[in-house]
């Protein structure tokens, strides 16, 4: 425990190199496109555009909350899709491969290994910032008004931050030593994405009158974490206290636990990346 | 206080089968096994208990073959790798030169780059500042500090990341091997560098395979074998050892070839290309030998050789010749003759005998031989002609080139001031 305490300092320290990877990260990944940065906004717009057109114009999902409006019921989507794609699914897919990449880092270098996967959720959570402005500008556009609750929005960020954190420390190091894991991510994201109410609202009968289906969903953090998004923002309401809080302290274990093993098998990654 | 304490330290590494990647996560959940199977059976021993001490201000050497365990023990000591079992501390500053620009991102500017590289390397955004420029010029990419790091060349790439490492003016240096891409300006200049670390007194870990340079700049050098320290003190009394011992392990190399030739060739004499004659006198054997008698395979310049052939003449012959020839892997004959060209006639011959020719001095330069023996008639028609069927190899201490090495000696006059090596 003592030793762990004594690496969160470490980390602490290397604040500075952490910045500047998440920089790099950042310029690089759109270097030689002609919109550069702009892809930024774009590529969570056209994701939106893909989900309005499909489950909102096709599948017409019913819920009093959308007024009967497949405008509305996107921005509902976007309040998901945004964190959910951009970010989360982003970094752990990033994550899973970011080891065996940057081999050339931990087996030439003096390097804390650690960091390459907080660059890769930190970097994430950038794209995900540049597009929080663009769901912002919708809610009004969309004829919601916005809400004081908004300003809770930072805390429901903080948690999903250390939930990813602790997910990506997880896979980062696993993946090293069974490469399958990559495959089975992308599946499995499939399965946690439509796990969680982000195509649908928790409200739905459909949800609620299913008790087994509904236990399912509570047990599920991201569950909370969206819902965090969606009263915050789409709803206007305080966010559920008690069911953050345990989703808080599930993450604070879910990172602990994931630095834990991601520590334990350190010293082998130099070998095996 | 020494710069570098090693103390008993070994590396293990476990030797994974091909077998091992087929196994999944899920066959280890399956099993419950999940950390026990990261675990495999076979050891391999990168380093075996290996102790030294750098004292500060010193350049220390290591030497050894491929494989030998030099840059691991480098990783160890850079802290890049953990030893399996010892302690390693390291007073001050590292950085190490293990491979050069490994933190580069193709898609990014060289000065981008610059500063990313630098915050690894351990300096603060200002340092790097000030450093900048100096970076830049040692590494002579003025022009193309602003383009990708993926539109350089390796040498560019090379020189930048040296350039960077070698301004973060660390206490200590690591060094592996890393010269050996440079050009033949930009070597001497790397070298001039370290050459500059030393007058100031800072301590360097050099691991090379270039036995001048270790010499000439380490002060003191370690030898490594399979992971084991062979030895460890003067540079000129370790590399000795190094060199007497690679010597010896190319004459086993070479026996054992030599050896295994000639199993096959007995087995099928006849169907060898290189041997043709009508075998009315027919070479047996042929050795070759040192000029005490001993059969040996690998000479230097300076060492005699003995040619013996073992031949059996069917009938009765007046008319024979007896001859050799060396030639260089580049097929150039470097020297032939035979009994008549120097003067022999010949009278008579039946049955077994011996022919030996002794060279004085070999006064060859380095490299593999193939040795031609013949006995023919004097109008040419073979008896037993063997092409290139024996070879031998010269090892010398000086690279010198050429097809023949002629005894010689460098005199001066008084005002020209030199100093030989030893």
């Amino acid at each position: 425990m003592k030793r762990l305490i004594n690496k969160f300092k470490e980390l602490y320290k290397y604040r500075v190199l952490i910045r500047t990877l998440v920089v790099r990260e950042l310029k690089a990944r759109y270097r030689g496109t002609v919109l550069g940065f702009v892809w930024s906004f774009i590529n969570p717009l056209l994701l939106l555009t893909v989900y309005t057109m499909v489950f909102g114009f096709i599948l017409r999902p019913r819920d009093p909350s959308f007024n009967d409006s497949p405008w509305v019921y996107a921005l509902f989507l976007f309040c998901g899709i945004l964190p959910w794609q951009v970010w989360f699914a982003a970094s752990s897919q990033e994550s899973a491969n970011i080891l065996i990449a940057q081999g050339n880092l931990i087996k030439k270098m003096l390097f804390p290994t650690e960091i390459l996967p907080i660059v890769s959720v930190t970097s994430n959570f950038v794209h995900f910032l540049f597009g929080l402005p663009i769901l912002l500008a919708f809610v009004p556009l969309m004829g919601k008004p916005y809400t004081p609750y908004l300003l809770f929005l930072p805390i429901v960020i903080l948690v999903q931050y250390i939930f990813t954190l602790g997910f990506c420390f997880l896979i980062s190091s696993l993946t090293v030593h069974f490469r399958d894991i990559k495959d089975i991510l992308t599946n499995l994201l499939t399965f946690w994405f439509f796990s969680t109410p982000i195509i649908y609202p928790m409200t739905f009968p459909a949800v609620q009158q299913h008790p087994v289906l509904k236990t399912f969903l509570n047990l599920n953090p991201m569950t909370h974490i969206m819902w965090g998004y969606q009263n915050c923002i789409f709803y206007g309401e305080l966010i559920r206290w008690k069911r953050l809080g345990v989703t808080f302290l599930l993450s604070l274990i879910l990172f602990f636990v994931g630095y834990y093993i991601f520590d334990r098998l350190r010293d082998s990654f130099p070998e095996e990346v | 206080m020494p710069a570098i304490e090693v103390e008993n330290v070994s590396r293990i590494y476990r030797k994974y089968l091909a077998q091992h990647r087929f196994k999944t996560f899920k066959s280890a959940i399956l099993k419950g096994d999940l950390f026990k199977s990261l675990k495999s059976d076979e050891k391999v021993v990168a380093l075996n208990n290996i102790n030294f001490k750098v004292a500060k201000g010193t350049t220390f050497g290591v030497i050894g073959e491929n494989g030998s365990g030099k840059s691991t023990l480098l990783k160890v000591v850079a802290g890049i790798s953990k030893p399996t079992t010892g302690r390693v501390s390291v007073h001050g500053t590292v950085s190490a030169l293990i491979e050069l620009g490994a933190g580069f991102h193709p898609e990014i500017t060289g000065r981008e780059n610059i500063y990313i590289n630098g915050v690894m390397l351990g300096l603060s955004k200002e340092e790097i500042d000030k450093k900048f420029d100096d970076i830049v010029k040692f590494a002579e990419l003025e022009d193309f500090i602003d383009a990708p790091v993926k539109t350089y060349s390796s040498g560019m790439y090379m020189r930048l990341g040296f350039s960077i490492a070698i301004n973060v003016n660390p206490d200590v240096l690591l060094v592996d091997e890393v010269l050996s891409v440079g050009d033949a300006s930009f070597v001497p200049r790397c070298l001039e560098r370290i050459e500059e670390f030393r007058r100031k007194k800072k301590t360097i870990l050099f691991v090379s395979h270039d036995l001048t340079t270790v010499e000439k700049i380490c002060d003191r050098v370690a030898w490594l074998k399979n992971g084991e320290m062979k030895a460890l003190g003067y540079p000129k009394r370790v590399i000795d050892q190094y060199i007497q011992d690679v010597k010896s392990k190319k004459e086993t190399d070479f026996e054992q070839k030599q050896k295994e030739e000639d199993i096959q060739g007995d087995l099928e004499p006849e169907r060898r290309e290189n041997r043709w004659g009508n075998r009315e006198i027919e070479i047996k054997k042929v050795r070759l030998m040192d000029l005490q008698g001993k059969e040996k395979h690998v000479y230097s310049p300076s060492d005699g050789m003995v040619i013996e052939m073992d031949f059996y003449a069917k009938n009765h012959k007046k008319d024979f010749v007896f001859g050799i020839g060396i030639f260089n892997s580049q097929g150039v004959c470097c020297y032939a003759t035979n009994t008549v060209l120097e003067g022999y006639k010949s009278r008579s011959v039946i049955g077994t005998g011996k022919v030996t020719c002794q060279i004085k001095t070999l006064n060859l330069t380095n490299g593999t031989y193939y040795l031609d023996v013949a006995a023919h008639r004097q109008d040419g028609l073979p008896y037993d002609y063997h092409r290139n069927l024996y070879s031998f190899m010269i090892s010398s201490d000086y690279m010198d080139s050429g097809v023949y090495r002629p005894q010689h000696s460098w005199n001066f006059s008084p005002d020209v001031k030199m100093t030989w090596k030893s």
